[in-house]
């Protein structure tokens, strides 16, 4: 009996997961959102039996009580969620709504499997975050001359990055965190957000080129800010988010083309200067050549998606952890052993439809600043989703940057929730002003 | 400052919303287009990913440090059979008493070449480890076996192996320590490796403790591919190609007279038992084995081109080799001593290499100077006998030029009919030639390393043989006899 349910919820899982995210792209057929509103009632109850499905496997193979209250509290948070969206905020995008549910419900499928401890840790910042983020819409509707500040948000951003770099513990060579009260804050995680407030704002108070030129500036003492703390993944990540905040803005495809080449000079540049980031070349050129020293991370994450091929080994069935950071950094290489490249494929798509739901909204503000907010943002999540999972399975070298909401940590979590519900947040105070206006 | 602070923002949004819906368009044209570059972008990393789960995979996952998911594999399939090149088993999973047990029906004779993997793994059992665990049953067969909990078959891989030469080779090798290789140089399939001391890879689990302490004669270790030596006297093949690419004139016009050593600044060297070898040319030079002849030469070389040839015939670099090697080494760099530059030209000094290196240099000479990739799996097939994969020969690249080839293998075929490999005169049917090499590795200049190096027939080359054996003596007297029973072996099964 168990084992016709294992052999069978494996495909069922994956078919379960394909229909999801086809339904992700198929919301982009009606362009209001009432009209989705059937595909989101579909996808809720899709989403509730992947859910289902992935958790009785995990009790079938762990045999632990403890995985049915797990199972039964987050899936009661995510419904809770999704009702108080609902009720709240009835002009919210309900894609970004599911999203953000089915993708930590998916970190937390892997991590009960990976780690519990981790998984009720996951858990009790995913609950405070999702407090946070139900507020911040309320927030921004609310203020809205947050704009006016960005000035302060720029200080504020670079004050803290210089604070990391002077003051910080340096982990694995890079000096990420900062301590206080004895919680480690990931401060580039955090200052990402202001800053795209902050170049949002610079942008848009005036047209001038001495104005462009400042935003460089400030963008510019970001990035090596970053740079010299070893944070190379937030610096590559603020870099783009401020080239193509800056095209938006002028529209001049020359900044976005010298932008790109800039990147790549700098690439080139930081190559021979550092040599940690020869390690790191060294390590996705040739892993298994590597393998006893920097391939070895990356020679394990390509062991175990390759092993666990198109359908994966079964939860609980493969090794995941024998990969470094498998919970944060490498949650991706655990999720395609496990449950198959092909969800892990479908999880980079819903990954791309929210970044394309995000510009799909940047694309609606009328008003500048908050069209580059979003764009801001969007960018910010797409480009880390990329070098993430471009980073795990060798497609480009390690950033050391984890998978939003998917990803085991503290910081990850926060952020990336807040930054869904910022986006909701503005998305909300326009379509609410849209309506006012008779759109 | 610069910007300016507008005391009315709602009254300027609504300038804005009215004056400014041109920029607003062109904005959202370049939000449009920065989604469809991220779009594409992510199209190729899926791409990329799909790619790699299909096709790159499986030789990726097929290492040592992947051993943990293939136990996990394990538990779900039963390992498939390693077989001859005529499909005879060499290697198969029977059970005993309800567990699974790996027979070995050739014992210790593939001891390294089939190898084992319930100690880690050697040999084809650790290069095809994830294949044989991979079933490619038909899908409903395998559905049926999940659902009823009964284990699927692995793949059962065919190799290269020749159970005759193999049989051969280690019969001619005796109890004797060494290494015999065989390879097709057309294709570069291994038709026979043989490493001794060897050991019944059917009791690995029994005697681990035993062969891992047994310092002495490390049955482990497999010489063909691991052993490095001094190549002594077979070295000369690559100092006569570096001769005849500074001098292609010499070829035909060398000279030189051997009275039993050569000295050139502060180094003498010595002909082998301090032979005369009188008036010499480039072919009785290198059919005799004449050193001081050879160390004269290496005297009057360019050190760095020389030093590119040996990087040319991979010296220094990684080898082509499916099974895991030592890399050989030569020290020709700009501050090493001429003596150790003549010493090295000569085989001797630092130089080291391996069987299988020394293989491969000397099938890319008889194959027109192209070495064709070595290959130990032939083919595929899963439990039912259809063919899931077919390798097919590669060209792994030129070591040599087609013209300095031809005149290497003619003085290859020198040493047969004139100088010391006469042990291979009056082959019935065929034609061999090689070189010999008796290599000192120790103080004691009594004790050397028996080697051959060779290949057949010389008119047609189809396979080169390998040969050596510890501390025997020298190469012609110990080697060469081996080599010919193994090309004997060769023509009557092809004939």
């Amino acid at each position: 009996m168990e084992t016709i349910f294992l052999t069978f919820s494996k495909y069922i899982l994956i078919l379960l997961m394909l229909i999801y995210t086809f339904q992700c792209f198929y919301v982009f057929r009606f362009s209001d959102e009432n009209d989705r509103n059937g595909i989101y009632i579909r996808q809720d109850i899709v989403m509730s039996l992947v859910y289902l499905t992935a958790f009785a496997q995990l009790y079938v193979r762990m045999r632990d009580t403890e995985v049915i209250k797990f199972y039964a509290t987050t899936q009661l948070l995510f419904w809770s969620v999704i009702l108080l969206y609902r009720l709240l905020y009835p002009e919210a995008n309900k894609l970004l709504v599911n999203n953000m549910c089915m993708l930590i419900g998916t970190g937390f499928i892997i991590l009960v499997r990976l780690n519990y401890q981790k998984a009720a840790k996951q858990f009790t910042v995913v609950v405070i975050s999702v407090f946070l983020s139900v507020v911040i819409p309320f927030i921004l509707k609310t203020f809205k001359r947050l704009r006016r500040f960005y000035w302060l948000m720029a200080l504020a951003g670079i004050g803290a990055l210089a604070a990391v770099l002077i003051f910080s513990t340096a982990i694995n060579g890079s000096k990420l965190n900062l301590k206080i009260g004895g919680i480690a804050f990931q401060a580039s995680e955090f200052v990402k957000i202001i800053f795209v407030f902050a170049i949002a704002g610079i942008l848009t108070c005036s047209k001038s080129e001495k104005r462009n030129m400042l935003s460089a500036v400030i963008a510019g003492i970001h990035v090596l800010l970053l740079v010299a703390s070893k944070d190379l993944g937030s610096a590559i990540i603020f870099y783009m988010v401020y080239i193509i905040m800056l095209f938006v803005a002028t529209g001049r495809k020359r900044y976005f083309l010298t932008g790109m080449a800039g990147a790549a000079f700098a690439s080139v540049i930081g190559y021979r200067i550092f040599s940690h980031v020869r390690v790191r070349v060294e390590a996705w050129q040739d892993p298994l050549g590597n393998i006893e020293t920097s391939g070895y991370q990356i020679a394990q994450s390509l062991f175990a998606i390759g092993t666990g091929g198109f359908l994966g080994m079964g939860l609980s069935q493969g090794a995941p952890n024998r990969i470094p950071v498998v919970e944060a950094d490498f949650i991706f290489a655990a999720i395609s052993e496990e449950l198959g490249v092909l969800f892990g494929i479908c999880l980079i798509l819903i990954c791309v439809s929210c970044f394309v739901m995000f510009m799909n909204i940047a694309m609606r503000f009328n008003d500048m600043f908050y069209k580059l907010v979003a764009v801001g943002l969007a960018v910010t999540y797409g480009f880390q989703v990329f070098l993430t999972i471009g980073g795990v399975t060798k497609f480009i070298p390690l950033t050391g940057v984890t998978l939003p909401l998917v990803s085991y940590g503290s910081n990850s979590i926060m952020v990336s929730l807040i930054m869904f519900s910022v986006i909701q947040g503005l998305y909300v105070s326009v379509r609410k002003s849209n309506q006012s206006d008779g759109d | 400052m610069i910007f300016k602070r507008s005391k009315n923002t709602e009254l300027n949004k609504e300038d804005e919303k009215a004056g400014n819906k041109q920029i607003r368009e062109t904005a959202n044209k370049d939000i449009l287009f920065v989604t469809y570059v991220f779009v594409l972008v992510f199209a190729a990393l899926i791409s990329y990913v799909a790619y790699f789960a299909a096709i790159k995979s499986d030789s990726v996952i097929n290492n040592a440090y992947n051993s943990k998911r293939a136990e996990l594999l394990a538990q779900k399939v039963i390992r498939g059979e390693i077989l001859s090149r005529d499909g005879e088993v060499l290697a198969k999973t029977v059970y005993e008493d309800g567990t699974e047990v790996r027979e070995y029906p050739y014992g210790p004779l593939f001891a390294h070449s089939v190898g084992f993997f319930t100690q880690g793994s050697i040999g084809v059992e650790s290069i095809a480890n994830f294949t044989l665990l991979k079933s490619d049953d038909p899908v409903g067969l395998r559905l049926r076996n999940d659902l009823n909990g009964i284990k699927n078959r692995g793949d059962n891989v065919t190799t290269t192996f020749d159970i005759e030469l193999q049989k051969t080779a280690d019969l001619a090798l005796g109890d004797r320590k060494g290494a015999v290789l065989v390879l097709d140089v057309r294709t570069g399939e291994i038709l026979a490796m043989v490493s001794k001391p060897d050991f019944d890879p059917g009791r690995i689990d029994e005697i681990w403790e035993a062969v891992n302490e047994d310092t002495e004669n490390s049955p482990l270790l497999n010489r063909a591919t691991q052993g490095v030596y001094p190549p002594g006297s077979t070295f000369k093949i690559v100092t006569a190609l570096e001769f005849m690419k500074e001098y292609p004139e010499a070829i035909n016009d060398y000279e030189f007279d051997c009275n039993g050593s050569f000295e050139y600044e502060d180094v003498k060297i010595s002909c082998y038992h301090d032979q005369k070898h009188g008036h010499l040319d480039l072919g009785s030079s290198f059919a005799r084995s004449c050193n001081s002849s050879f160390a004269h030469i290496t005297s009057g070389l360019n050190r760095e081109s020389f030093n590119t040839t040996c990087n040319e015939l991979l010296f220094d670099s990684r080898l082509p080799s499916p099974f895991s090697y030592k890399k050989s080494y030569v020290d020709l760099k700009p501050d090493t001593s001429i003596g150790e530059v003549i010493q090295a030209g000569i085989g001797q000094g630092k130089t080291m290499i391996t069987p299988i290196h020394m293989a491969m240099i000397t099938s890319a000479i008889a194959n027109n100077g192209i070495l064709m990739r070595p290959m130990v799996i032939k083919t595929v097939k899963n439990a039912g006998g259809s063919i899931v994969r077919r390798y097919e020969p590669q060209e792994y690249g030129r070591l040599v030029s087609e013209d300095n080839a031809a005149v290497l293998r003619s003085l290859m075929r020198e040493v047969v009919v004139n100088g010391t490999g006469s042990k291979l005169l009056g082959t019935q049917g065929y034609e061999a030639a090689g070189k010999t090499g008796s290599a000192e590795y120790s103080k004691n200049k009594s004790l050397s390393h028996a080697w051959f190096t060779g290949f057949a027939p010389f008119d047609d080359p189809r396979i080169s043989v390998t040969v050596i054996v510890e501390g025997a003596g020298t190469g012609g007297d110990v080697a060469a006899p081996i080599a010919r029973s193994v090309f004997d072996t060769w023509y009557a099964n092809a004939h």
